[in-house]
């Protein structure tokens, strides 16, 4: 079994870490590192709910290893809010648009749309919907997720 | 308890933002794979790769040797702990459920070995190093094989889990139908479901103490949960802890626990580990109990102008190996047309045991009515040539022809299906939509509209001990905050914000200042969690009930510390207002300290403290109505199905919260969706599945489910306390039938649609092109049944007819009357699962007389002797007025018999002498 040390940014601090090569980011996140709004619910990147930002793009931590992420810097769903408590816009439009129920596959949906919305280009409608056909939420019917993906890009009924 | 005591308003029917929300959106909820504990190790199951053998061989000694490994069990390490497996009825299983399997394994992936290490990952390695030699047996898998098949469980009479209803043919209702001017009849197929919380199951078990546990537990409700782990293995409830903080959604699996869950609390025990199991989606998909797989023939004679006459079910579901409750799902029958004019109904339901994964809940769990008979009802209309909206108004129960009783014993008062249909109609231009149908025709698009009425029993409180009450205590801290312990349970319903709503309103107090806890077995008292769409409605009414008397309370404290009279007293925002000649206010917190810091200062005779304890029976059912609408185009080259437009029109009551209501009703909806259109638990010939990740298993997505409209225009206040209805479920039930007929009217010009879900692309473009589009038969045919199968008894082709038990008509020798005397214990196979009693019968001459003996009652009945055969007739009341004929054969010591429960059918009886 082999082991490797890795270094990596998650939520701004530093990580250090040993890990074996077969780790994958989703555990390492959630047992190593205690980020545990890294949820995992396929294991085979269909649903979505551990979706991370990795440099900037969202990625499916369950395919992805952790030494994939050496040197790397990491946001998860715990990264997103400030510091007093004031919830990230896409936080704060999935609350105000009752986005979720059961909340497991949210903070995937959370960091897609985090993702597609932070930077200097902002997508558009179609492009967060497309990405978020790649999310599976079971409890919703998506009528909130869909609300919300509309007012981040600004075409808000 | 009537009319509010305080001037808030506004609470209940608020469009209010979720407390859960912010910590679930921060990552700040806590699942249970986020519960760590110190020397905590991890779990892995060895399952059956086969569906159906002996296991020959079992070797661990590979498994034990990886480094990491802390033990490795199977079934005879757990044996010391007697476990009863109990169904969501807390009754014993007809056929018993071991923990891991015995000698037989029964479907792919039962489990038969636990890997217990100090990770996943190295527990997985071993669990596959694992190597057991079997005697692989042909399995039952369908519902035909288990019709004509092998015996799925040894010291069975035959394949059938459970029955209801009656298997001799009723000459007058056959009559009924085949004389009427039009017989319209459906063979319709449901596939199997996987209920898919996007949270799997998970475990963590830790002993504490001498002889105590904790549980956290992913499951549907703490307080539920710990009453079946107590009574499964003989505990004191108050010895189990089972907390449940965030679930990742259920949708019926979570309901109870099973084998997996109870086998990590019992080597928790023996080890004296803290274990955690954490199920992966493959497991959940071929290892988790499902749901569904159903047939149904459904019969419906009408007269010329639509009026139903008479109508007949044949159903069979398939239960698999280990049911969670052997089932027949009477519910079906109950609900198939009981909103509806017909004066006939006969059915005959079984459930069958097959070598597949066990039967569970499924949001609706008898939603097959709905979509029967509203599939039904659409092509009689368009065979009887008379419109379908039509043809429902003519039929249903309209408010104005209540109270009125359905002929299988259903009180209804206030149901609406016939003015939310109207409602419906508000917002749906018919009229405008067949022009727009017609003119797509003509340029070769396919439009259709489907429209489905429905009633829903939500919040039962009669006949299942689990369901009848809901608890609330509510308490005003010596801080002025409201704390509240309600036996509700949300997996994503939101109870933690909708009943703080209920309460803050009812007390007066602000919102923020109140704090709901449901997620803990040791906080509060008993309580089903969400179960049967009822936390809104019994939840609800405990938590007014409950909020009320703390009201009188406060209102008589306040009075006598203010001199002022406690009609004067009112509470708005959490603080205490006098009006009257002189108004003042006091702070809800200055009033907790004397009432928990100087009661002295409290009125003669009143305790001190301000904390009160409700539990609330709501009535025995409440009623949730609805009709949808839907409109699809269907590709006519690819066999696509796009949903452009679904209208809702609910009868829910009172709203807590309209934000959680519609949330109820879309995710029941795009559920809906998944079974009419993709989801499909598969398996091959040899009992593998076939759809084991999410690549197989298609859940709808985003670009799947539509924006849906909701109208409320014809909700009345129900009964129960405050007037809510339960919601749960109702989507998962009218969401079939509506997308169907909307399908099937699309594709009308080509003819009928089949109707054996899910109406797959595939499916769909066999109807548009007229031709077959089956990929070839898989090549595995199946090999006989091998005869030297050696503890269980394959049938022989000549009898592969599955016969109902036959002992109780068999011939057997006369015996005196004198051996009938005495004490006797009975069991009597309900559709609620096996209930056992005692029991004493006396002769004379040929008369036989006796008593059952229940918890603390009792029933007394007199009857005739025949030989050994006895024969008496019992009334009972409960759960509804209904006489039982009992028809029993004495054979010595033992005894056989059946027992005729009017309409419900044929239930066994066995006995044996005390």
């Amino acid at each position: 079994m082999s082991t490797h040390p890795i270094q990596l940014t998650i939520n701004g601090r530093r990580h250090d870490a040993t890990v074996e090569g077969r780790l994958v980011l989703s555990d390492f996140l959630r047992g190593d590192a205690g980020y545990t709004g890294v949820h995992v619910g396929c294991e085979h990147g269909v649903c979505g709910a551990c979706t991370v930002i990795v440099d900037g793009l969202a990625v499916r931590s369950c395919l992805m290893l952790a030494v994939q992420a050496d040197g790397a810097a990491i946001t998860t769903v715990e990264g997103l809010a400030a510091d007093d408590g004031t919830l990230h816009p896409v936080q704060q439009t999935m609350r105000d648009e009752h986005g979720l129920q059961c909340g497991f596959c949210t903070p995937g949906i959370v960091m897609t749309l985090a993702a597609l919305t932070g930077g200097p280009n902002k997508a558009n409608s179609e492009t967060l919907l497309n990405a978020l056909s790649g999310h599976i939420c079971r409890c919703t019917g998506y009528q909130g997720i869909r609300r919300a993906a509309l007012k981040l890009a600004g075409d808000a009924a | 308890m009537n009319a509010p005591h305080t001037q808030t308003e506004g609470y209940i029917g608020r469009r209010m933002a979720r407390t859960e929300d912010t910590r679930l959106l921060t990552g700040k909820g806590v699942y249970v794979d986020d519960v760590g504990l110190p020397g905590m190790l991890q779990v892995a199951f060895h399952r059956s790769p086969i569906a159906r053998g002996r296991i020959k061989t079992i070797d661990l000694s590979a498994a034990r040797e990886i480094p990491g490994v802390y033990a490795v069990l199977i079934a005879s390490d757990l044996a010391r702990y007697k476990v009863d497996m109990l169904s969501f009825f807390l009754a014993l299983p007809t056929v018993p459920v071991p923990v891991l399997a015995v000698d037989r394994v029964t479907y792919v992936g039962d489990p038969i070995a636990m890997v217990v290490a100090q990770d996943r990952y190295i527990a997985e390695d071993a669990a596959g190093l694992i190597v057991i030699e079997y005697e692989e047996q042909d399995p039952v898998v369908t519902l035909a094989d288990a019709k004509h098949g092998s015996l799925v469980h040894p010291r069975t009479d035959s394949n059938v889990a459970a029955a209801t209803g009656s298997d001799e043919v009723d000459e007058d209702l056959e009559a009924l139908l085949a004389h009427a001017p039009h017989l319209v009849s459906i063979d319709l197929t449901h596939q199997r479901i996987a209920q898919s919380p996007m949270e799997p199951r998970g475990v963590v078990a830790a002993p504490q103490g001498s002889g105590e546990l904790t549980v956290y537990l992913s499951c549907q409700g703490p307080q539920l949960a710990a009453r079946w782990f107590a009574q499964a293995f003989g505990m004191p409830a108050t010895s189990i802890r089972v907390i449940s903080k965030d679930v990742g959604g259920s949708f019926g699996l979570k309901g109870q626990p099973w084998r997996e869950e109870v086998a990590v609390v019992l080597a928790a025990q023996l080890l004296k580990r803290p274990l955690k199991w954490i199920e992966d989606r493959l497991e959940n998909l071929t290892s988790a109990n499902q749901a569904r797989e159903q047939e149904i023939r459904l019969r419906v004679a009408f007269d010329n102008d639509g009026t139903l006459l008479a109508s007949h079910a044949d159903y069979g579901i398939n239960n698999g190996a280990y049911p969670q409750g052997a089932d027949s799902n009477i519910a079906v029958m109950m609900f198939l047309w009981a909103a509806h004019k017909l004066p006939v109904f006969g059915f005959h339901a079984r459930g069958w045991y097959t070598n597949t994964v066990g039967l569970a809940a499924y949001r609706g769990p008898w939603a097959l009515e709905s979509l029967a008979r509203e599939v039904l009802l659409d092509r009689a209309a368009r065979k009887l040539g008379i419109d379908a909206i039509e043809l429902r108004r003519r039929s249903l129960i309209t408010r104005a022809d209540q109270p009125c009783t359905t002929p299988m014993g259903l009180q209804l008062e206030d149901i609406s299906p016939a003015e939310c249909l109207d409602e419906l109609l508000r917002h749906v231009d018919v009229a405008a939509f067949r022009v727009e149908q017609a003119e797509a025709r003509k340029q070769g698009r396919y439009l259709g509209l489907g429209v489905a009425t429905y009633i829903e029993p939500t919040a039962g409180s009669t006949g299942i001990a689990v369901l009848i009450s809901e608890s609330a205590h509510i308490r005003i801290e010596p801080t002025g905050k409201v704390s509240a312990v309600v036996s509700t349970h949300s997996q994503g319903h939101g109870t933690q914000t909708t009943m703080a709503q209920v309460i803050a309103e009812r007390l007066g107090v602000l919102f923020e200042d109140v704090t709901v806890h449901e997620d803990d077995s040791s906080r509060g008292g008993y309580g089903s969690g969400a179960y049967g769409s009822r936390q809104a409605v019994a939840g609800g009414g405990a938590c007014i009930r409950a909020a009320d008397l703390l009201v009188d309370k406060i209102k008589l404290m306040a009075a006598h510390l203010l001199n002022a009279k406690p009609e004067e007293i009112f509470l708005r925002d959490s603080v205490i207002h006098v009006f009257g000649e002189k108004e003042q206010t006091v702070s809800l917190r200055d009033l907790a300290d004397i009432a928990y810091g100087e009661p002295d200062r409290l009125p003669e005779g009143m305790d001190a403290g301000l904390e009160v304890q409700y539990r609330y029976r709501p009535p025995p059912i409440t009623m949730t109505s609805a009709a949808h609408a839907c409109i699809v185009e269907v590709d006519g080259d690819t066999g696509f199905v796009k949903i452009r437009r679904w209208v809702t029109s609910e009868d829910c009551g009172v709203m807590i919260n309209p934000a959680v209501v519609e949330g109820q009703i879309a995710g029941g909806l795009a559920q809906a969706i998944g079974c009419v259109l993709m989801e499909e638990i598969s398996y091959d010939p040899r009992g593998n599945p076939t759809a084991v990740t999410y690549k197989d298993y298609l859940l709808p997505s985003i670009s799947d489910v539509p924006d849906f409209e909701y109208h409320h225009g014809a909700s009345a206040p129900s009964k129960a306390e405050g007037g809510f209805r339960g919601v749960g479920e109702g989507g998962c039930i009218i969401g079939p039938p509506t997308l169907v007929n909307a399908i099937a009217d699309a594709l009308s010009p080509f003819g009928d649609i089949p109707l054996q879900l899910p109406l797959t692309p595939h499916k769909l473009l066999e109807v548009i092109e007229g031709r077959s589009m089956a990929r070839p038969a898989p090549t595995q045919p199946k090999a006989s049944t091998p005869a030297d199968a050696p503890s269980e008894k394959p049938m022989s082709v000549a009898e592969a007819v599955v016969h109902e038990p036959s002992s109780a008509l068999t011939p057997v020798p006369v015996v005196e009357t004198a051996g009938i005397d005495g004490l006797w214990k009975f069991i009597l196979s309900t559709p609620m699962g096996p209930q056992a009693f005692t029991g004493k019968l006396a002769t004379s001459g040929n008369v036989v007389s006796g008593s059952f003996y229940f918890n603390m009652d009792e029933a007394s009945f007199t009857g005739t002797i025949n030989g050994n055969n006895l024969k008496w007739d019992l009334k009972v009341t409960k759960p509804m007025s209904i006489t039982l004929k009992y028809d029993v054969q004495i054979q010595g010591d033992k005894l056989v018999g059946k027992v005729k429960m009017g309409i419900f059918g044929t239930a066994k009886l066995s006995g044996e002498r005390v």
